[in-house]
């Protein structure tokens, strides 16, 4: 899978991470030779191998819906970079 | 004092013939000393560190304490320790003071062990020579000119240079057993689900494991015990009884079936590292032990397989690093999207977001099926081979690395060169089965590393064989010159 400048873009904006100019440039190059590591996997038959997504194919456990956590705010939000009243502020989302 | 190893400590203490403040402050000297050349250590803490001391003391005073009460441990800087900078190696968690404590932590700190410090690591666990790190590239104690593997290459250099008694590191595809390798270290990687992941921040979540790193099995031993067990906090713990590590220690090796796979054997293979195997292998056929040849016949897919798995999962993980709620803000953003890209842009450094990258290519729309689902089957395929070799042998012997550390910056511009040198680990990530690496031998002055891998929860006979090993040889007890 050759991968274009483009495609990087596109791949930059899913990971919401700021690239720009030159940095596309190299940032293309070192993804392109990753992609050719993996693209080995391509060529391999797994026809009928089931994919394992855990080691130990455990299941989720369940638990009863019973409240066990306790009112933690002021202490999480103690390192936030901007709270008022409870709330996280962030730039405006809304015009 | 830091000559004698964890359970040596442990003894002196037991036996009042040292102090717990006493070996702290010794630790916090040499720190002091040592660490501006090796940058092992991303914070220390030496006020905590004694006031642990003190309690300890007057533990083994009344003749409440366990084995490990006393004992000054480092922690690899992914732990969240509770009002302790937790920083990844990143500028994206410089500023991250964690809010509460990792179950790991809180089961070393109730077994009594005192907190020197946080250690250096590659940023979020990406990396194999701790050169990737915001606060810079550690150095090797055994030759500062070579990397001491990564990423948990702060814990094994530390332990190496004997800055603490011992310490926890993580091992997502080998980041224990290899810089143990480098470094002349036991480090064990545990079956994935033995230890808790609460508290430990995620890199792969179907990869990471915690795990000791000490200069014995015997070591290794007393602290897996501390950190082993079920918890209810991680949907991924296993409910598996926790056996007694140590007592298991000293099992005669006679009838050991070991199992050397032909493909890790080929050609590429470090001509010293090769012989270092080679004379393992007799030493442990003098034990008793039958040596087997056999196959993992999808060993070289690992690499791709696990470069498709943990990118995708890192970047799912890493997506919490937003600017928001914790961690580094970017100054001024216009608007959220602005907030989100730019916060991550300058607080992650290259490698990992390279990973996240590749991660988001590989799970995006159109993809997914031909690399995440297709590395998946892989996976399969890897843990069948795993499957295959333990009905014929007990444990599988092989090198650490393909060659002893290499030199800092030599493979930094390359990542797939530096990919390539997790070969011997990343299999036993992929299958999540238990390893421990420990050392075999030197090629001059750099430490050459062996990896024996067992069934699933077979951790006790793991050590039990690498303390035989330890035993009857003595490439553990060395110590880097001039520390």
């Amino acid at each position: 899978m050759a991968l274009d400048r483009s495609d990087v873009e596109q791949i930059a904006h899913l990971a919401r991470i700021a690239l720009h100019g030159d940095d596309i440039t190299a940032t293309t190059d070192k993804l392109a030779g990753i992609m050719g590591l993996i693209d080995q996997l391509q060529a391999v038959d797994t026809s009928g191998v089931e994919p394992l997504a855990h080691p130990l194919e455990t299941t989720q456990r369940l638990r009863t819906d019973a409240v066990t956590e306790i009112n933690q705010r002021d202490a999480l939000q103690a390192i936030a970079p901007a709270t008022e009243q409870g709330l996280y502020l962030v730039p405006r989302v809304i015009e | 004092m830091h000559e004698k190893t964890l359970a040596g400590l442990s003894q002196a203490l037991h036996s009042k013939a040292i102090s717990s403040v006493e070996l702290t402050e010794h630790y916090l000297k040499r720190i002091e000393q040592f660490d501006g050349a090796l940058n092992s250590y991303i914070t220390v803490t030496p006020e905590l560190a004694l006031e642990q001391a003190r309690v300890a003391d007057a533990r083994l005073a009344a003749g409440d304490a366990g084995p490990l009460t006393g004992i000054p441990l480092a922690h690899k800087d992914l732990f969240c320790t509770q009002g302790i900078r937790t920083s990844c190696g990143s500028k994206m968690l410089d500023n991250f003071i964690a809010p509460y404590e990792s179950t790991v932590t809180a089961r070393l700190l109730a077994a009594g062990t005192v907190t020197l410090g946080k250690t250096n690591m590659d940023e979020f666990a990406m990396g194999s020579s701790n050169e990737s790190s915001y606060y810079g590239a550690v150095r090797n104690p055994w030759n500062t000119e070579h990397v001491p593997g990564g990423s948990s290459g702060g814990s094994a250099a530390a332990v190496a240079a004997r800055l603490c008694a011992a310490a926890t590191g993580t091992d997502t595809g080998g980041s224990i057993r290899q810089p143990a390798g480098y470094t002349a270290l036991t480090g064990l990687k545990p079956t994935y689900g033995r230890i808790s992941r609460w508290g430990m921040i995620a890199y792969a979540s179907s990869l990471d494991q915690a795990g000791p790193m000490a200069r014995t099995a015997e070591d290794c031993a007393l602290l897996l015990q501390a950190m082993a067990g079920f918890d209810e906090r991680d949907s991924t713990s296993v409910d598996e009884p926790v056996p007694d590590y140590s007592a298991e220690l000293n099992q005669p090796l006679s009838g050991l079936r070991i199992g050397l796979p032909k493909e890790y054997f080929a050609s590429g293979l470090d001509t010293a590292t090769a012989d270092a195997i080679a004379a393992a292998v007799k030493q442990f056929q003098t034990l008793g032990a039958e040596i087997k040849d056999i196959s993992l016949p999808n060993a070289e897919l690992a690499i791709p397989a696990y470069y498709i798995i943990a990118p995708a999962e890192a970047s799912s993980n890493l997506s919490r690093f937003d600017g928001v709620r914790f961690g580094y803000r970017c100054e001024n953003p216009a608007d959220l999207t602005d907030l989100y890209k730019r916060s991550r842009a300058e607080g992650f450094g290259d490698e990992v977001k390279r990973r996240i990258m590749v991660g988001a290519y590989a799970l995006s729309a159109g993809y997914y099926d031909a690399y995440y689902l297709q590395a998946q089957k892989v996976r399969r395929l890897i843990k069948n081979d795993f499957m295959a070799a333990y009905e014929q042998v007990d444990v599988i012997l092989c090198p650490t690395s393909p060659t002893p550390a290499f030199r800092i910056g030599e493979k930094i511009d390359d990542p797939v060169s530096l990919y390539l040198t997790d070969i011997y680990t990343i299999t036993a990530n992929l299958a999540g089965v238990p390893g421990i690496a420990l050392p075999a031998g030197f090629a001059g002055d750099l430490p050459i590393g062996m990896q024996l891998l067992g069934p699933y929860f077979s951790e006790a006979r793991l050590l039990n064989v690498a303390h035989q090993y330890q035993q009857h040889t003595d490439w553990h007890t060395r110590a880097p010159a001039g520390i």
